[in-house]
């Protein structure tokens, strides 16, 4: 069997005294994908940002490739770890290019600069989400969708080998958000990485996901495949509204019944 | 943009440098042709030649070229920690605190002995009283920028009362300081030293600028330790400022528009941008100063006054052009 990317034993996620989840157990083999679901507020975003020591949290119940966070530093976690984060922050000019060029960081030793190699990843990284003709063009000058595509393109440039998605949605329209979670998921599953993303949207969680993991927001969860957990009445539970599915020759869909 | 261009660019400031050192040495009450300043550079001979260049116009070109280095190296720093296009070498209050040891012992009346170590011991002393109040434990950038405004504004009503307390011959040098000024300037070698090893530095930290540009979660994401390039940030950049208003007093302009003039032409990367902004800042104020002396001779304009003459139509100029092309 092969070993887990990141495994979480019994962990607590808590902003200030209040908790959202206890006793997380959590793992995520190479190919495998996870959909973290939830409420506004019910941890998502603190699940994901403390398996990159972006906030306070206890280390040793994190295991990234079999070694615990503790034991990793900030430089090497980065090689091994990408996310794309809810929001981009563009206050300071840079182009397109120089944007995904930053994935390139963590491989990079000291004084270094980028290879003919590092170029290539990135190029390709912009033609795969359709940015290649805008290299020049300044961030700034993108649409929020645009300013998406190219912080996935700078995340596939950092190769990591857990991925790190908080709601990888938010301004794509519907054919790139199919687009570029397919692309995603491919990648994924060839490369024997591994995806974990929170999203609002049950339904691309149930399309592109192998594994969910439904938060309550009160401290419990329950995880599993996703037909074991997407059912009608935890879905309803967890977002304190009526939730309906469908079941269709194209898939289950789901949807609020109130 | 295309390492050719960078280099391009580089080499250009540099061509600017050299120009920039020649016009310095040359102008002035009495012009020295070129041909005589190579000679009296390679081999002096005694003369008022001689005399007017090393011992008037070369150190205050060094120290023209050393300040416009310190404030815009200073002012790139400042702009990526406080993730602020607004910000420039002063604005967490550095020069203010500056000012006010400057100012008291122009005051007393020691300020031919002491206005050097007062003005960086006032310098200091804000950097402490900020980093005091925004830095210890967790400090964003919005922290850090609201203390030192405010900070800044304390300091600005302490001159104030100063300026309003005094004698008409105090206020005259008081005004000097205040606006920069290079006549009296000198440097030493630790000076240069110092531009160095801030240059290296921060160079040595150029990518992670890069990181931290576009927000501190996202440089922590990419593997920057956060914290430990922050205080790099904020120390460096205010032992730069405070050297430079040692030198010349608050020279204002440089360190807010040099950075950006280099942006709009392209060198948005800090390997490059960090180099490119010493050269020009340096070249900017070495150009700056060849005027003040000149323009009114023999009286001498405040160096402050013409970096903004020169600066508001160039960086308008480029930002023009630039909103064209893109």
């Amino acid at each position: 069997m092969t070993s887990p990317i990141v495994e979480t034993r019994q962990l607590r996620l808590q902003v200030g005294d209040r908790v959202l989840c206890d006793q997380l157990n959590l793992t995520a083999a190479p190919g495998q994908r996870l959909a973290v679901l939830g409420q506004n507020g019910s941890g998502k975003t603190t699940l994901l940002h403390s398996l990159l020591k972006l906030c306070p949290v206890d280390e040793d119940r994190i295991h990234i490739n079999g070694l615990p966070l503790t034991q990793w530093s900030r430089a090497e976690l980065a090689t091994r770890v990408g996310i794309l984060f809810q929001d981009n922050h563009d206050d300071m000019p840079a182009s397109v290019h120089e944007t995904v060029m930053l994935g390139r960081l963590p491989h990079l030793r000291a004084w270094r600069w980028e290879s003919a190699d590092d170029f290539r990843l990135a190029s390709h990284a912009l033609t795969i989400v359709g940015l290649e003709h805008m290299a020049q063009r300044d961030v700034s000058s993108l649409s929020g969708g645009e300013r998406q595509r190219l912080a996935i393109a700078s995340l596939l440039t950092q190769n990591p080998s857990l991925y790190l998605l908080d709601e990888p949605s938010n301004h794509l329209d519907i054919s790139f958000q199919i687009k570029t979670l397919k692309l995603l998921t491919e990648t994924v599953q060839q490369d024997g990485s591994a995806l974990i993303m929170a999203t609002h949207d049950i339904n691309l969680a149930s399309r592109f996901c192998d594994q969910i993991l439904l938060l309550f927001g009160d401290g419990t969860y329950t995880t599993g495949s996703n037909t074991d957990v997407l059912t009608d009445d935890a879905l309803s539970r967890a977002y304190g509204c009526e939730i309906r599915h469908v079941a269709t020759e194209s898939g289950t869909f789901y949807f609020p019944a109130s | 943009m295309s390492p050719f261009r960078q280099y391009t660019l580089l080499s250009a400031l540099t061509g600017l440098l050299v120009i920039s050192i020649v016009i310095a040495l040359s102008s002035g009450s009495v012009s020295v042709p070129v041909t005589t300043i190579w000679q009296q550079l390679i081999n002096p001979t005694p003369g008022i030649e001689q005399q007017i260049l090393w011992e008037l116009r070369l150190p205050r070109a060094l120290a023209a070229f050393v300040t416009g280095g310190l404030l815009a190296l200073s002012g790139v720093i400042m702009q990526v920690l406080l993730r602020n296009p607004l910000a420039d070498p002063y604005i967490l209050g550095i020069s203010g605190g500056a000012a006010v040891g400057a100012l008291s012992v122009i005051l007393l009346g020691v300020a031919s002995i002491w206005i050097t170590q007062a003005a960086f011991a006032g310098a200091l002393l804000s950097v402490f009283i900020v980093f005091g109040l925004a830095g210890r434990q967790q400090w964003s950038a919005t922290r850090l920028l609201l203390t030192g405004v405010v900070i800044s504004a304390g300091w600005g009503a302490v001159i104030n009362v100063m300026l309003t307390t005094s004698t008409s011959n105090n206020v005259q040098s008081m005004l000097f300081w205040l606006m920069g000024d290079l006549s009296q300037s000198r440097t030493d070698s630790w000076h240069f030293a110092l531009l160095l090893g801030g240059l290296l530095l921060i160079l040595s930290q150029a990518r992670a600028l890069n990181a931290l540009a576009r927000g501190e979660l996202m440089a922590a994401a990419l593997g920057v330790n956060v914290p430990r390039l922050k205080l790099i940030l904020y120390f460096s950049a205010s032992i730069l400022t405070a050297t430079a208003v040692t030198v010349a007093g608050s020279v204002g302009f440089v360190g807010l528009v040099i950075p950006h003039m280099l942006r709009l032409l392209g060198a948005r990367d800090h390997r490059w941008l960090v180099p490119c902004s010493v050269i020009l800042g340096g070249s900017f104020l070495l150009l700056a100063d060849s005027l003040a002396r000149t323009i009114v001779a023999p009286q001498q304009l405040p160096v402050g006054v013409l970096t903004a003459m020169i600066g508001v139509p160039a960086f308008l100029f480029i930002l023009h052009q630039g909103a064209r092309s893109s």
